[in-house]
This record gives C-alpha cells, structure tokens and sequence, in this order.
C-alpha cells in the first residue's frame, strides 16, 4: 500500500496572533511552526501502516522552502520521502489541485489529510481532493483499519460514532482518535539523522484556479474591563445588563 | 569554513587575545538538525519527565530509571558516542544541547543523565582499550546497561587521589581483588556497570577499573541504602561496598596509576555538560517566574509590574542568557579543536581526550557561574512566587533544591575556582599562553601616563569591549603581582586565587554575551537585537562591580605601601566607564521584554 500523508505547516497552537499590511497577512515573526496536529495523528497511524503491513510513506506539503524544516521533522518520524511543490498555500481549492497531480503522479492507494488545518480552518482540502482524483472521502475520521483493499472506518458525528466501510482509493480526513496524543512520537535521534539523507523533491505547482482571496483578517474584540457590583446592588445589576451590555 | 589552528584560540588565551565575534559560535547559528533535536528533547521533557515530576520529588527511583530507558530508545544517551560503538557521534555542540533541554525537567533525571552519558561511559570511550569498547560501550549507548561512576570515598572527597579502596593482583595474574566503599554514586541502584578508582601496593595515583555488576551474582558488591538528599530526590545515590570484588585484568582502563588522569579528563567533560545542564533550569525557573508574575496580583497591579520583580527578572535573563553565550561558545571551541586534531591526523578518542582537556579552564569556568548562576535564579524563583514559592505545590522550591548539588558535585565550585586558576598559570609556564608579556605591558602602563582623550564610542559595544580590555588587564596585574610575590607557594594562598578566579570568570562570561550579542546584532540588526544588547550590558555592568571588588581585596592582602597605591590607582582607572549605562532603565527594557512575551524569549 503507498500511503501519502498531507502535512500543513502550522503555527504552534500557543502562538500570539498579529497580522501585518493592512491586516491581510499572517505575522509569522517570531512564530514556531509545527506539523499541524490532525495530519500528526494522521502520520502516526501511517506510520502503524508502515510498521504493521510493510506500506511506504510518504509526506507532502504545499509551500514554500519555509515549511522544509516541518517536512523533515515527518521524515525524523519515520516518513520515507518528503515532496515539497513550490507555491504558497493560498486557497483550498488550488492546494487540493496540486496534492491531486501529486497523487496521480504518485499513485497512492491511500490518502490521509488531517480533516481541517489549525491555521485557516478551511476543511476543504480533503474532499475537494477525493473529488479531482475520484477517490472514496472519509472525514472526521478517528480510526482506520485496511485489509488489501477493504477499509473499515469510523468517523466522529454529533454525539456519537459511525463506522463506514469503503475501499482504497481513499482520502481520508483525520482527526485525535486515528491515535491518541500519547502515541505521537518524539523523534528519535537517529531518525532526525537519517531526515537529511532522506529524499526531500521540489517539484513544482501545476496551473491552478484559485477561486477565493483573503481581503483581511480581524481578531476577537479584546475582552473589556470588569465591573464588580456590590451584592446588594441588585438595581444596578439589572441596570448595566439592561442598558449597558444590553443582554437582557 | 575550515577552521585553521592557528585562528583558534586555545584554552585560557581568550584572557590575552582578542576574540573576534565572528569566530565565537552562538545558539543562533545552531543548524536545522540541533533545531530538529532541541525540539525532539524538549518534547520528550515535556512528556516524559514534567507531566510526572511528582514521582520524582516522591523518590520513586524506578521511574527514573524508566524514563531513562525511554531517554536510550530515543536515542539520547548515545548523542556522543562514536558510530562504531553504536552511537551517534553527533559532535560536542549537539552533545551539549542534548544535556542542555533534557536537563531541566528535574534534578533528578539530569543527574542520572549525566552521570551515566558522562562520567559512567566517557572513561571507556576515551580511554578503554578497542576490546572494552567493543563490549561495553554500544549496551551504555543505548541504555541496555547504565553506568555508575565510582570515586568518592568517605574520606577522599575533593582530594580524590587519597582513596583507600584497594584492587590487589591475584597470584595466577589474571584479576584483581578489589576491596573498600564509595559514597554518593550517582545511579548506583541501576547501574549494570561501575567505573571504580582503586590503589593498587602502595601506587602513588590511584586505578580504574571497568566492572561488572550483576544483582543476582553481585561478586562481593554490595549497596548501602538510599541516600535522603536535600534535592535530586529520585536519584539514585548509594554507597557501594566492595568486598573481594574479582575483576579480570583486561578490564583495567587505561595504565595502572592512572586513573587519577581518567578521574580528572572525566571531569573536565563532566563540568561543562553540568553548566549545560544548568541553562534550560534556569530559562524554565525564569519562564515560570514571569508567568507567575504576570498572572498574580496584589494592589489591584500585576507584580511583574513592579519595579522590584522586574529587577529580579531583568538580572534571571541576563545571567541565563550570558551562561547559553559562554557555554556554546566553549562547546564549539572543543568541538572544532577535537576536528582539528582528528584531522592531523589523532585517534578519535584521542583528539576528543585532548580537545576537551585543551579548554578545562573553561569548563571549570563555566562549572562555578552557569551553577551559582541557576542557583540565584531559583532563589528570586521563589521570591517572585512569594508564600506560594515556599511551599511544594509549587515548582520554585524543587528546583531550588535541585540547583543546591550543582555547585557540589563534579569538583566543588571552590576547587574549581582554584584550579581555573591554577591551571591557567601552569599553561603560562608551559608557554601555551603568553601571560607574562601582556602583564609586563600591564605594569608599564601603570607607571605611564593615562591617555586623557575621549575615543569614539559611537559603534555598538565599543565601550564595552574596551571595558573587557581593561577587565582583562585587572587579572594580568593582580595575578602577575601575586605570582611575583608567592611564586610556586601562590597555591597556598586559596582567598587570592578564589578571587582571581571570580575576576576571571567574570572576563569569560561577560565577553562571550557581548560577543554574541555583537554578532547577533551585525546579522539581524541592532534594534532586532535591542534586548539583548542590554543583556550584555548589565551583565558587564554587574561583571566590572565584581572585578572590582576582588581586585581590590586582593591588592590590599598581598602588597603594601607604594606599591598598593599604584595597583588600586591602576584597578581604579581599568574599572571605570567612561559613559556609564542607565543600569535601571536597562534591566526595565529587559523585563518589559520578559513579561510581555511571558517566557525566556532569547
């Protein structure tokens, strides 16, 4: 089985959020990025794959050579060959055309994609994925089991869980559960030595449409001063709620 | 870039010759890899040792040897190890990187991190024979085996060559007998092997010796219960008691008689992983501090706000930040002589033995500061903390406790301030480094005229390199002076080579943050270095108050009259400023720093 796991280069989850130029970009200064958290569970139940049915692994990323550091920490994992294609990850649409030509290039049998990125939310990439290489989707995904080319699946619904099965190809979208958070792994230091002598290919981006831009970025209103009422104030309670906050 | 032997400084010279910020390395150049494994190691300290420090600080010694196990698949233990015996032989700055982010979880698992990595696997890298290599050192590389370190005795502490432990020949010549007891051995209830120190007749210097030790066929070894220590309280420390210990002569290391020499080399590489081992402590103490700080409240202003927390935290980053600058620095300076000496063509294990031996001043250098260093920030921890840092429930008074030992084991801070010394004027006799004609220059501008111009301090850090000159040229004149007056006997005058040693750690320090800093400042530019440009301006400011003081006690104790005079007109000119720092507004623009990114952030 030859498995591609799709890694975003995400801002770490305790980072400080600013934008720059008229707040329509990210400020990545002083920013630490890692492998975005869903497509690490993804990668850890590839590397199960990998250990258990003998299939191969590989990563991609859409980006620039700033996310190569994140590609080589998935390739410290475990991951056999790394493919960076060389264009800045703008609009969902136009990454999942460049993660389709890689995976007709490729000829993957499985495809797991974390079911959302951290950074933009857009949850868009995984079926938009399925859909230009015709493959079976599973999202919200929180286990995976293969047997050739059976897949049995199970995926988190409102409340509850429902289990699916389908066969390869297959895009799934992959969330906590795949593996739990005690089984990401640390990188081990002859894996962090053997990352360098791994494949790392550049290739580059095929013509893509994009058909969304961003035209600017707000923050959450910063939370406004506390007023505390003397309990026996009731009146002035009801008051500032009422005409103030206007909640009640 | 081939580093020349002649560009590169040997040990002890940086006091005479001018380093130039380029040539000094700093964490900001480590490559893509260290960064890779900086990340890799802080994760695993994250997970594997913070989430359960409360074993730790309950004793429970079987997790520490657990997480070292975990510490060995990961491959931790082998960073230093040569490939050929199952290492990673990943260099003397990824070494000390490794032991610098898994150090700082809990005294605990440092010290049995060092003590096996360092001292209870480096004498048989460095000095075993290829067959001990062969056999013991790929099971210690990967944490199959642990190892223990074993030379303390009850009564051979700091005088380490005066143990009483005796090995004797067997009559056939084919083992030794070893009898006597250690104290304090580090992981010396998991340990599967020991390095042991024995005398063997009446040998001037003591032995080494590689043994084996197996529970269930203990060969006459037994151990003394658990020690209950101030800190470091899930370490393993016992004594171990020898009793007709038979080990077979092939596992003597080294020569007879020479075991003092491994006790010592063994050392040198131990005491600047210690200082390694005392950063990320000291960064952590500082992070949890200013989240502290910032979080609690008291007259209705967050404490960080005040101008005495943010004294407090100002001096934590700018002592951390100068040990990271003078640490890394030194471990590059290993690294690339160890380089150097393989490619003239030394044995691995003979280039590493002599490119870490060439720097021991500094390793005693940075030993003494990065531990009083993390010791004073654990101090203010709890300050900061208040109430709340007393008590256990927090994380201030285990890592106080913890910090205690570092200025203990691996040679006193007191011997090593004595031998940094000692040391440095025995490789002048030598003439590895010229201190009498830089002294002799010192003296002749004492008796000249002092310039009255005013330089152009216009360029980043121009003052303060030439306050660093001028530091230099206290210790030339004190030291001078007093090797003048004592000769050979300057040993038995401990007060003045202690505070010749604190003038010169200052120097070492001082200039290794300016000189990072500098070369920071000239890649990312001044107002992207603007912190830590203050940094190292406090740190030299509080460095020169230090010079001052020891320069000035040591004058008054060893001369008199006429010549008093002129040495403390000479310490008065080369400790003064011309334009002397805002010190106060310095350590606000650090704090403010500190407390708004709410972390150690250099």
């Amino acid at each position: 089985m030859k498995i591609l796991v799709c890694i975003s280069h995400v801002p770490d989850t305790t980072s400080k959020i600013n934008f720059t130029e008229g707040d329509t970009k990210f400020d990545t200064t002083g920013v630490q990025f890692v492998i975005n958290p869903n497509d690490e569970f993804g990668l850890t139940r590839a590397m199960w794959f990998k250990e258990k049915q003998g299939a191969s692994v590989d990563v991609v990323n859409v980006g620039g050579p700033e996310t190569e550091p994140t590609l080589r920490k998935a390739l410290a994992i475990g991951a056999d060959a790394a493919i960076r294609v060389n264009t800045a990850a703008t609009d969902g649409f136009a990454v999942a055309q460049q993660l389709a030509k890689v995976v007709q290039d490729g000829g993957y049998d499985l495809v797991i994609a974390g079911r959302e990125s951290i950074d933009y939310n857009g949850g868009m990439v995984p079926g938009m994925l399925a859909g230009l290489i015709k493959a079976n989707f599973v999202t919200n995904c929180i286990s995976l089991e293969v047997e050739g080319t059976n897949v049995k699946a199970v995926r988190e619904i409102d409340g509850g869980k429902e289990t699916v099965s389908t066969s390869l190809p297959l895009v799934i979208g992959g969330q906590k559960g795949l593996v739990e958070e005690s089984d990401l792994r640390i990188p081990n230091m002859r894996g962090i030595m053997m990352a360098r002598q791994k494949p790392l290919k550049v290739v580059e981006p095929v013509d893509a449409n994009t058909e969304t831009a961003s035209v600017k970025f707000e923050k959450p209103a910063p939370k406004g001063a506390i007023k505390l009422i003397d309990p026996d104030n009731v009146e002035e309670l009801v008051n500032l709620l009422h005409n103030e906050a206007k909640v009640i | 870039m081939e580093t020349k032997d002649k560009e590169l400084l040997r040990g002890g010279q940086f006091l005479v010759k001018e380093t130039k910020c380029e040539d000094v390395f700093t964490p900001e150049d480590f490559s893509e890899e260290q960064k890779m494994m900086k990340e890799a190691v802080m994760e695993f300290n994250e997970r594997e040792i913070i989430a359960h420090k409360a074993r730790f600080e309950a004793k429970d010694f079987a997790f520490t040897e657990e997480v070292m196990r975990k510490a060995g698949e990961l491959g931790f233990l082998g960073v230093a190890v040569p490939e050929a015996y199952g290492g990673l032989d990943m260099g003397f700055v990824s070494t000390l990187l490794v032991c610098d982010y898994i150090s700082s979880g809990t005294g605990s698992f440092s010290t049995a991190f060092g003590a096996h990595t360092g001292i209870g696997t480096m004498p048989i890298t460095l000095y075993g024979t290829e067959e001990q290599k062969q056999k013991y050192v790929p099971k210690l590389a990967t944490g199959e085996w642990f190892g223990a370190y074993c030379l303390t005795e009850p009564g051979a502490g700091s005088d380490a060559n005066s143990g009483k432990t005796t090995a004797t020949l067997s009559e056939d010549g084919k083992s030794y007998k070893i009898n006597g007891q250690k104290m304090w051995i580090s992981n010396a209830g998991f340990c599967r092997l020991m390095i042991v120190f024995a005398r063997i007749e009446n040998d001037k210097n003591i032995t080494g010796f590689i043994v084996e030790y197996d529970k269930d066929n203990p060969n006459g070894i037994t151990l003394g219960e658990e020690e209950h220590k101030l800190g470091i309280r899930a370490s393993s420390t016992r004594q171990v008691f020898f009793n007709d210990t038979v080990v077979p002569v092939e596992n003597m290391l080294a020569g007879r008689g020479e075991g003092f020499k491994i006790a010592m080399n063994a050392l040198n590489v131990g005491r600047i992983k210690l200082a390694g081992a005392c950063l990320d402590s000291q960064r952590r103490i500082l992070t949890t501090a200013v989240q502290y700080a910032n979080e609690r409240k008291q007259f209705n202003t967050p404490i960080a706000d005040f101008g005495a927390i943010k004294y407090k935290l100002a001096e934590m980053a700018a002592s951390a930040y100068a040990g990271e600058s003078a640490t890394y620095r030194a471990a590059k300076n290993i690294e690339d002589r160890i380089a150097l000496r393989v490619a003239a063509g030394n044995s691995h294990q003979e280039a590493e033995l002599k490119g870490v031996e060439e720097y021991a001043i500094e390793c005693s250098i940075l030993k003494v500061a990065v531990s009083e260093d993390v010791q004073n920030c654990a101090d203010e921890g709890i300050q900061i903390f208040g109430g709340m840092g007393f008590s256990e429930e927090t994380p201030m008074e285990a890592a106080w406790r913890d910090a205690r030992i570092a200025r203990i084991y691996e040679g006193t801070n007191e011997i090593n301030r004595m031998l940094s010394v000692g040391m440095l004027v025995k490789k002048a006799m030598k003439g590895h480094v010229d201190l009498l004609g830089p002294a002799t220059k010192v003296q002749e501008e004492l008796m000249g005229i002092p310039s009255f111009e005013t330089p152009d301090y216009s360029e980043l850090f121009s003052e303060e390199k030439e306050m660093i000159a001028k530091l230099k040229k206290v210790f030339l004149m004190v030291a001078g002076a007093a090797v003048q007056k004592f000769g050979p006997d300057l040993e038995e005058h401990q007060q003045l080579l202690i505070a010749a040693s604190d003038i010169l750690i200052e120097i070492y320090m001082a200039e290794s943050a300016i000189l990072r800093t500098e070369k920071n400042a000239k890649r990312f530019g001044e107002d992207a270095q603007a912190v830590q440009i203050a940094m190292a301006k406090l740190y030299l400011y509080n460095a020169v108050s230090i010079v001052e003081k020891n320069g000035k006690e040591s004058i008054i104790s060893f001369a008199e009259g006429d010549e008093q005079r002129m040495l403390l007109m000479g310490l008065k000119r080369f400790v003064k400023y011309t334009n002397y720092p805002d010190i106060v507004d310095l350590r606000i623009a650090i704090a403010e720093k500190v407390k708004a990114e709410n972390k150690y952030c250099f």
